[in-house]
């Protein structure tokens, strides 16, 4: 790193405890309260002005040193896929439904926390010696799962209450381990940044709600912050590994250890090309690896932001994450460490010349 | 007028990159504008006259991108895998040349296939620029390429890659220059991204806060061999939209756009849209809610490399469009 970095690089055991609590809280869509106390704990000292809003966004100032700096809003999402309970049935059983997209076939068999006072339950499911072959060939639906809570236990929880999955963070060696990597590592990188801010920059920062059930909490974020520029940090699923029978994988989104990926295009958005040129340059210029996200499907907060009012340059750099939307995320250290990095950096080179630039 | 509409066809510029188109029509317009300005998302704001006693303040929209391919990898022979920008499909492809941002030209091939009837999705198709290998390609993931295409006069009909929407370009820039006198101030806006879903009116809109906003757009016909059943055919005239399948025009400005049509004894159509929509949808819905209206001008074989008008239905969209310009607007 340069003289001039003051984030905490690499990574410090405070930053990765901190998001082992992340990871662990329970915070899925439209109830965000444990990410929320966690963020605002972390942050107060540090921000100059917090809020909460209406929708439940935590919407964090750090002033800029300068003069006429550009107002930079960065967002990353508290909440993370999950499971509403919808209905009691006799002895702890709640039929649910899933809160996000979440691979039906991924659901049978895990244990998972449920309500405020993460309640043990389990996606339960006939074992093999009562099925038959061909009932083995088709996957289980929603409809046919129940989240059993162990009979007293379902009285300690009601409807609308919401559940996930019980994984526990874990390092090992140069990667982690945990069940909302997608996008507590975003939170955790945007702590560091309102805790150790680029100076020439007006941070805006946005810790959102969901975005899992359709950007919701960003769009209404980026109305009360009104930013020049915006910037979207995310997880974006790695579907990195071989394909079963030697062919060449055309299809892989992003790559783990291949460090932050940028996105040109997803479902929602087309990233604004001068963002996605000085994103590149500064990672030339700095050595930092990077990755261009696949062009294709999917949608950050970004998608949301840059239609606000009259328009707002945007721009998304998410951690590779494997395994994104089931109970056990991947993700590599030094990939999070170099998305911290990329986005001080980027942050710091940042001018208003930028945008005079013709898109 | 023909050679502006070549000008504009020609041009590649898919949704999300519409500097060139945006730098043409400035050109074209910036004598006739009282103020010219390029909004964040990129969207070309032109204004002109000022609001009297009796008049509005106006939008119209016609969208400057259009759709193309996007590289999402390349592999280790230097064949560019892709996806899309906007409503492409599959069987437009087979044996159609591209051309990528940074000049690079390629053509559309596929995988073998296995079944003549059934055509291949997009993973397995590929464009082939001429490299041998991944290191020799001067493609990389996530550049962006344009259909190419080369502008075709056939007299009356009119055919080009991206006539959806740089004819409703070509309609507003000539109404601009015909426009001699209005009661209203007319935002002419050239919008950005709305193949991918009228974004870039989304925000235009909320900038220019406009009391009634009309799009200029093409729409598909129903006069081809076993086509879609569609009350709207090639040389009737523009059509008046009423609804499409994302927004219900105000019907005040439907009545208005064919008394106007009446009066200056222009040919006109009735449209019922029944997949798409545009850049109207967006105004409609923005703020506290625009009335709104689409001017639509029939178009065959949309979304793919040879989509064909009509010159004189071309013509009278002209006409139509500043005769409704031209006076107070009181809808009723």
């Amino acid at each position: 790193m340069n003289e001039y970095s003051s984030i905490s690089l690499p990574i410090s055991e405070s930053q990765l405890e901190l998001l082992e609590r992340l990871c662990n809280a329970v915070a899925v869509s439209g109830d965000e309260r444990e990410v929320r106390a966690i963020v605002l704990e972390e942050i107060q000292p540090f921000a100059d002005e917090v809020r909460v809003d209406a929708l439940g966004n935590v919407l964090a100032v750090r002033h800029a040193q300068g003069e006429n700096p550009l107002r930079v809003m960065l967002a990353a999402h508290m909440d993370e896929v999950g499971f509403i309970l919808v209905e009691e049935e006799e002895g702890g059983w709640y039929r649910f439904e899933v809160l996000g997209g979440v691979d039906p076939r991924v659901l049978v068999g895990k244990p998972v926390l449920v309500g405020k006072d993460h309640l043990p339950g389990v996606i339960g499911t006939r074992p093999i010696h009562l099925t038959t072959p061909d009932e083995r060939k088709n996957a289980l639906t929603v409809e046919q799962l129940r989240i059993d809570l162990g009979n007293e236990n379902g009285k300690k929880v009601k409807p609308g209450e919401r559940a996930t999955f019980a994984t526990r963070f874990r390092q090992t060696g140069p990667s982690l381990i945990g069940k909302a990597l997608d996008d507590r590592l975003g939170v955790a990188t945007l702590i560091e940044l309102v805790k150790n801010p680029p100076a020439n920059v007006e941070l805006l920062a946005a810790f959102t709600v969901q975005e899992e059930i359709g950007l919701r909490g960003a769009g209404v974020a980026a109305y009360a912050f009104n930013p020049d520029v915006a910037i979207a940090v995310d997880a974006t699923p790695a579907n990195d590994l071989p394909l079963w029978d030697g062919e060449e994988n055309t299809r892989y989104n992003t790559r783990l250890g291949a460090g932050p990926a940028i996105y040109v295009a997803d479902a929602a958005t087309l990233s604004d090309p001068r963002l996605i040129r000085h994103l590149i340059r500064t990672a030339e210029e700095m050595g930092i690896p990077y990755q261009i996200r696949q062009p294709g499907g999917g949608g950050t907060d970004a998608g949301a932001i840059h239609k606000q009012r009259e328009g707002i340059p945007v721009v998304s750099v998410s951690v590779p994450v494997r395994y994104a939307h089931t109970p056990a995320l991947q993700a590599r250290m030094l990939d999070w460490e170099n998305t911290l990095s990329l986005l001080y950096h980027g942050l710091e080179r940042l001018s208003p010349h930028l945008f005079s630039e013709d898109r | 007028m023909k050679e502006l509409i070549q000008s504009l066809v020609e041009m590649t510029a898919p949704s999300g990159y519409e500097a060139p188109i945006r730098e043409l029509i400035q050109q074209e317009v910036k004598d006739y504008a009282d103020e010219v300005r390029v909004d964040a998302l990129g969207n070309l704001v032109v204004r002109k006259g000022q609001k009297s006693s009796s008049g509005k303040r106006i939008m119209l929209a016609a969208h400057m991108d259009e759709i193309g391919l996007i590289a999402t990898h390349i592999d280790e022979n230097g064949f560019v895998r892709f996806s899309t920008i906007g409503g492409v499909r599959p069987h437009t492809l087979y044996g159609g040349r591209v051309r990528f941002l940074n000049g690079t030209a390629g053509v559309i091939g596929g995988e073998r296939l296995e079944n003549m009837e059934r055509v291949h999705g997009f993973e397995k198709l590929f464009i082939d620029v001429g490299a041998t290998s991944r290191e020799d390609c001067p493609v990389r993931v996530g550049d962006v390429a344009g259909f190419e295409r080369p502008f075709l006069d056939l007299g009356k009909r009119l055919v080009a890659k991206s006539m959806d929407d740089r004819i409703s370009v070509a309609v507003m820039i000539e109404t601009l220059r015909r426009l001699k006198d209005t009661p209203h101030e007319v935002f002419f806006v050239f919008t950005t991204q709305e193949e991918v879903g009228v974004r870039g009116a989304t925000t235009a809109a909320f900038g220019v806060d406009p009391e009634l906003g009309i799009a200029v757009d093409v729409t598909g016909t129903g006069d081809t061999p076993k086509g879609v059943k569609m009350a709207v055919a090639l040389g009737k005239g523009p059509a008046i939209k009423v609804k499409d399948s994302g927004m219900i025009a105000d019907p005040r400005v439907v009545r208005w756009m064919a008394d106007t049509a009446e009066q200056a004894a222009i040919p006109y159509q009735l449209e019922i849209l029944e997949g798409g929509s545009t850049d109207a949808r967006a105004m409609q819905l923005s703020r506290a809610g625009v009335p709104a209206g689409c001017l639509s001008i029939p178009c065959r074989y949309i979304h793919t490399p040879s989509e064909m008008v009509d010159f004189d239905d071309v013509q009278n969209s002209v006409r139509l469009l500043t005769a409704l310009l031209q006076s107070p607007v009181d809808l009723k």
